[in-house]
């Protein structure tokens, strides 16, 4: 990919999820915690609701890092914190995640991608931070 | 209930090799809403160099947390696994993992500490191949949360 600079907004994207991806997620990363799809239990550990698994918002939002690098080699590293869940009710609509990002440093090839992950305007990833190369 | 801090430091002989599938590849890509096709056309990611369809950064999740649960579930460690939420993940990648890779997990548990009364341990896992080629390197931190404290 060509150079980038200081400050550069990478194209955004949403993402929908409703109880079937929380279903799909499960199935495929192989976490069947219980929060995730069972609203009985996630009400007696005094959750509002089913909540997303932490790892696919994460597997989300690095999407619009390797949708814009087009290059799997390129990802050098990716870290988040989990700061706030992202409640899925079950009413036809579920949550969706807006997920945007910003170049905050360009080092020796290396690009700092700096990651927002919102859902209903709060934030649910902190520190989401990824670097590629770049140039 | 405080951590064995004796732990710290402590490392994990890998189990089994994990063997990377192709449907399992497209099964978790698909999970995550990709639509690459490096990620789900073995013809696409071929063309690109690789050898088979190439999983999406977070797929190592998979290795991680089968090997952060059996350090968990250490009896001596003195965690509840029932109140262990992921706190934080950071991957450190040498190249992407792709199906056909035969990978293993090797555990260290880099730190124990306790904030405002949770439990916080950090493990990392080293991923390798089963000939020694580094791919990617996992910080995960677990938080048991306090009984008092709100969910995260």
């Amino acid at each position: 990919m060509n150079r980038v600079d200081v400050g550069y907004e990478i194209p955004s994207r949403d993402f929908r999820i409703t109880r079937e991806t929380l279903v799909r997620y499960a199935g495929a990363s192989g976490d069947f915690n219980v929060i995730h799809w069972n609203e009985r239990i996630a009400h007696e550990v005094g959750l509002p609701d089913v909540i997303a698994h932490g790892m696919l918002t994460m597997g989300m939002a690095i999407q619009v890092v390797t949708d814009w690098c087009e290059d799997p080699s390129a990802l050098v590293d990716y870290g988040c914190r989990f700061t706030r869940p992202v409640v899925v009710p079950d009413d036809g609509v579920g949550a969706t995640l807006h997920v945007s990002g910003t170049v905050t440093a360009v080092d020796d090839n290396i690009a700092t991608v700096s990651l927002k992950a919102m859902c209903a305007d709060v934030s649910v990833l902190g520190k989401a931070i990824a670097r590629v190369r770049v140039g | 209930m405080a951590l064995n801090p004796d732990f710290v430091g402590r490392s994990y002989p890998p189990g089994a090799p994990y063997l990377v599938g192709r449907e399992k590849v497209r099964e978790f890509s698909e999970a995550l809403g990709i639509t690459e096709p490096v990620s789900l056309d073995v013809d696409a990611a071929q063309s690109r160099g690789y050898s088979d369809v190439v999983a999406p950064p977070t797929f190592a999740v998979r290795l991680v947390m089968a090997a952060a649960e059996s350090v968990a579930l250490d009896p001596d460690l003195g965690l509840d696994y029932s109140r262990v939420v992921h706190g934080d993940q950071r991957f450190e990648y040498s190249r992407p993992i792709v199906a056909g890779d035969e990978l293993l997990s090797h555990v260290t548990i880099d730190g124990i500490r306790s904030v405002a009364g949770n439990d916080m341990i950090t493990t990392r896992t080293d991923i390798s191949t089963t000939d020694g080629e580094h791919v990617v390197t996992s910080y995960t931190v677990l938080v048991a949360r306090g009984t008092d404290s709100e969910t995260a």
